[in-house]
């Protein structure tokens, strides 16, 4: 039997939203969480520690998301470890965002000037200080812009989720098409969702960029 | 306590105490296989104020900044108030508590206002309470005559007022020695003059001070002793008046030729 695609299966479509949404927000912060100490890693002075944090990086970095996404959600049952689809695409993806947020942020806090860790040194402060008060508060600033263009990025990405089977926007998707046979209108739509979720983002970024390589006050 | 006598610039004999702050003993640093420090000793005295001077490459601003250990040597020993550097992250601290440093491109935390420049480490390094750390603040805000622009960021001021707040921010942890490592050499000459009459008001009030700085008119007023560097090794140390009317040294009469001469 086959159904026409309706204001039901948008709808169903519309709703799948949330959860492409829900995906992404969880990936970000944790992304975020671990992101911000391989950062830190990456920038450490103590040799082993960035040895570790850059092959970390590179390892995410040099392999596509959907393997990775694979690797943890069969990974998990092949070692007795019950993984729904929700659990294996948040974690993934945390995984990947956290590699990819951590060699933007390391380059962040590569651009605050050296004078500004010599001169919070030479006042006694120590690493934790130093970071807290002197070079992430103007990290943060270089990091505003590239961060959202990442989380463009990554919006689109839970996209993969699908094929691991978590219904999201891109499943909810393929399931109407598996009922309409419309696969041109049903893509069609989705696309645009998603260009309507990531489009405002890019324009944000862009601003951000602007404002923040004005001349400093 | 047997008191040794310098000359000013002046001519009239000046009381150097005997305590020593800073003692180098045989430093050495290396870049990789070129030697930037050769075998540097150096006594400072409490109360003394010294400059050093020399072509740029011959290792001045490295010797400084290897007294709060910017940058690190290989060999010797430095001992700053008693404390002699070496692996211990705690002596580390404990020096750089007591050592104010001024750079020459000023440094300052251009995200924090001028107070808060100037708060930062006392609250956070020392542990003191906000308005103590405040009023400690404005009083060296006073000093260095610059209390009225507290709340600006560093962006808002000019040269010479952010070379102050420098002076400030260091003054606010209440140092034992300052030291200056070229810190009118980012300046537009017209602010030469602000700072160094800021610095001219520390030594008279007894600082210890070490400067790196190419303002002979200084060094002459001031210093107790000028130290002239070339090639990483110190060639010629001397009061002020034996150092410009008598150089010793070949490498020391080339330098002032150069910079005297017009």
């Amino acid at each position: 039997m086959i159904r026409s695609f309706g204001y039901n299966e948008f709808l169903f479509l519309l709703s799948a939203v949330q959860w492409t949404l829900a995906l992404s927000a969880i990936a970000f912060i944790g992304g975020a969480t671990v992101g911000l100490f391989v950062a830190l890693g990456r920038t450490s002075t103590i040799k082993p520690v960035r040895l570790l944090a850059t092959g970390y990086i590179q390892l995410f970095q040099g392999t596509p998301l959907l393997m990775q996404l694979f690797l943890v959600f069969f990974g998990a049952t092949v070692m007795g470890i019950d993984m729904n689809p929700w659990a294996a695409a948040a974690l993934g993806l945390t995984l990947n965002a956290s590699a990819f947020l951590g060699e933007i942020w390391r380059g962040c806090i590569q651009a605050v000037p050296r004078g500004q860790w010599e001169a919070a040194s030479a006042l006694g402060l120590r690493y934790p200080g130093l970071m807290r008060y002197v070079i992430l508060p103007q990290a943060v600033k270089v990091a505003v812009p590239p961060t959202v263009g990442f989380l463009v990025q990554l919006i689109k990405s839970t996209s993969l989720a699908a094929i691991i089977g978590f219904t999201e926007l891109t499943r909810a998707g393929q399931i109407v098409n598996n009922a309409t046979f419309q696969p041109f209108l049903v893509f069609g739509i989705v696309a645009a969702i998603y260009f309507v979720l990531c489009w405002p983002l890019s324009l944000l970024s862009a601003r951000l960029e602007q404002r923040y390589a004005a001349p400093a006050r | 306590m047997a008191l040794a006598f310098d000359h000013a610039g002046d001519g009239a004999p000046r009381p150097i105490s005997s305590e020593v702050v800073i003692r180098m003993d045989g430093v050495q640093k290396w870049y990789d296989s070129f030697q930037v420090l050769k075998n540097i000793n150096l006594e400072v005295h409490k109360g003394e104020r010294i400059v050093i001077c020399g072509p740029s490459g011959s290792g001045k601003s490295t010797l400084i900044r290897c007294i709060n250990q910017l940058e690190k040597h290989q060999q010797g020993t430095i001992t700053v108030n008693g404390i002699t550097l070496d692996s211990h992250h705690r002596h580390l601290d404990q020096v750089r508590r007591e050592v104010g440093m001024v750079f020459q491109q000023f440094n300052l935390f251009p995200h924090l206002t001028v107070l808060q420049n100037c708060m930062l480490a006392p609250m956070k390094v020392r542990g003191t309470s906000k308005a103590e750390a405040e009023a400690i603040a404005m009083k060296y805000l006073e000093r260095v005559r610059i209390p009225d622009q507290a709340h600006k960021h560093p962006g808002q001021l000019s040269g010479g007022q952010q070379q102050r707040v420098a002076i400030a921010r260091s003054l606010c942890m209440n140092p034992k020695v300052m030291l200056f490592d070229e810190p009118t050499s980012a300046l537009d000459p017209e602010m030469v003059k602000e700072v160094l009459d800021t610095m001219i008001g520390l030594a008279e009030d007894g600082m210890t001070m070490l400067c790196v700085t190419h303002e002979m008119g200084f060094a002459k007023s001031v210093a107790d002793r000028v130290i002239f560097m070339d090639r990483g090794e110190i060639v010629e140390e001397a009061s002020p008046a034996e150092f410009f009317t008598n150089p010793k040294s070949e490498r020391t009469r080339n330098f002032l030729g150069q910079i005297l001469s017009h």
